[in-house]
């Protein structure tokens, strides 16, 4: 599965998707969710919660490991997905349509200056190595 | 450093493996999905990469006498050719430098099954003993053995289907039995909780036993299931579990220690000397979440720590083991720190499961 050209990326494997709304959508990356395996419990930031770029805000966990999920930027929690509640899986078998939280961002600058897909790639397949 | 590998390296990277290196040895966490694998050989039957365990043989007159002063299990208890027992080597102070199994092949030769982090370990020990107890004795690593379980309700069935010739000696083997059939040592014993045979066969032969289960239906079966399958029938893990720094009446060993007949073994004096101030208990998370390895059980009688935890994928909801303070009872509700938060557990009776179904 390649990296969807349309979201940024982050060197800690989240996905950001600018909504309409001028909100961000913000998940794991299919190598994240690859690297971890089988999902089964998902804990998501409170609404309204303020955050500071490259803060702890979220955890996945897996049949193997807990992983922290970090604030791609400086923002507010507009929103969580409830469904990952009960089906964690999903982030397994859609991560790119597995969204976790969403963000009000400070500065939306800041969203723009993130890796694009291709730039993503190149840090993962330094980190195979 | 350069990982060691089993002589089923290059099938695992065939069948599509996640590699990892796991206590120095490039092995398998996953072909896939670990909670597809871990119901694979609940229902129905996988197969496990166990060629880095050691197999230790032991022979020479009082060989026997020699188990029961080394191990905490009493060797007297195997007397039929191919019996296993499960036991403990410990330490002069109590604390457990392995789990293993030994088989009684003769009177002049018993076989031990080691754990694959500890085999050097163990063996130094071993031959340190017999230098002062057991000079006569020869203590061979059989480097030349590989060695795969198959279990799951129908393992035994494929084991026999792939090894026809083996079936007359193996069809009647009880619980923590073995057979020598020609090349191949076959047990029935497991890692898993489910039914199964853990077999011992010439390296070179491996490769191609594994691909005949597996043309047989047998899954491969990646560490990760291993360890929730493990979990689940409350098996201890070596290093987790049970360590040097514990002794085996606070790691849930108590049943394999042999502190009733005469004999003197090593580690007996220490056991007798200090009562168990803590026990082994199963967790069953009340509120979401995971348990996990060294958090946090805050009980009415003091602190506890995890020593195994993850998701149950037959229970569907997480388990642990823990060492908490021995006033602990079976019913209680306990509190694991998990991260910032304080989550709800209940001490059970472990196994979690076996044969397929919950024992809760």
């Amino acid at each position: 599965m390649s990296n969807p050209s349309n979201l940024k990326y982050t060197a800690s494997h989240e996905w950001v998707k600018t909504e309409a709304d001028g909100t961000i959508s913000i998940g794991i990356t299919q190598h994240a969710q690859e690297l971890l395996g089988d999902m089964v419990f998902v804990e998501t930031p409170k609404v309204g919660r303020k955050l500071k770029a490259k803060e702890e805000c979220a955890v996945v966990e897996s049949v193997k490991a807990a992983s922290d999920v970090y604030a791609p930027v400086s923002g507010e929690v507009t929103a969580v997905n409830g469904l990952l509640d009960s089906s964690p899986e999903a982030i397994n078998s859609d991560p790119y349509g597995s969204w976790m939280f969403k963000l009000k961002p400070d500065n939306a600058a800041d969203v723009l200056a993130l890796m694009d897909a291709a730039a993503y790639q190149v840090a993962v397949d330094s980190e195979a190595h | 450093m350069t990982l060691k590998i089993t002589p089923l390296n290059a099938a695992h990277r065939a069948m599509g493996a996640k590699m990892v290196d796991f206590g120095g040895w490039d092995m398998p966490v996953n072909y896939g999905s670990q909670i597809d694998e871990h119901h694979q050989v609940r229902n129905d039957a996988g197969m496990f990469d166990v060629c880095h365990m050691r197999v230790v043989d032991m022979k020479g007159d009082g060989v026997r006498t020699f188990l029961k002063y080394l191990l905490a299990n009493n060797a007297d208890k195997i007397t039929l050719p191919g019996k296993a027992l499960y036991s403990a080597m410990l330490r002069p102070d109590g604390g457990v430098i392995d789990d293993l199994i030994i088989y009684f092949m003769t009177e002049q030769w018993f076989r031990i099954v080691v754990n694959a982090g500890t085999a050097d370990k163990d063996i130094a020990w071993m031959k340190q003993q017999a230098a002062t107890y057991a000079p006569n004795l020869t203590i061979t690593s059989r480097d030349d053995l590989a060695m795969v379980a198959v279990q799951g309700p129908n393992a035994r069935a494929k084991v026999w289907q792939v090894l026809p010739q083996a079936q007359a000696a193996t069809e009647g083997l009880q619980n923590f039995q073995a057979a020598d059939c020609g090349e191949y040592y076959i047990a029935r014993t497991g890692y898993t909780g489910e039914d199964g045979f853990e077999v011992m066969l010439p390296k070179e032969n491996v490769e191609a036993f594994w691909y005949a289960l597996n043309k047989a239906g047998v899954k491969p079966i990646g560490l990760g299931a291993r360890d929730t399958l493990r979990l689940e029938a409350g098996m201890n893990l070596y290093g987790q579990d049970m360590d040097e720094s514990k002794h085996p009446l606070e790691s849930g060993m108590g049943w394999t220690v042999d502190l009733k007949s005469e004999r003197d073994f090593i580690g007996k004096a220490a056991l007798l000397a200090a009562p168990a101030a803590n026990k082994l208990v199963g967790l069953v998370l009340l509120d979401r979440g995971v348990l996990r390895g060294h958090q946090q059980v805050h009980c009415a009688q003091g602190i506890g720590e995890i020593t195994s935890g993850s998701f149950s994928p037959t229970l569907e909801q997480s388990i642990a083991l823990a060492r908490v303070p021995s006033g602990v009872q079976i019913g209680d509700q306990v509190q694991v720190s998990i991260r910032d938060k304080m989550l709800a557990a209940k001490v059970v009776k472990y196994p979690f499961a076996r044969n397929g179904k919950s024992c809760l």
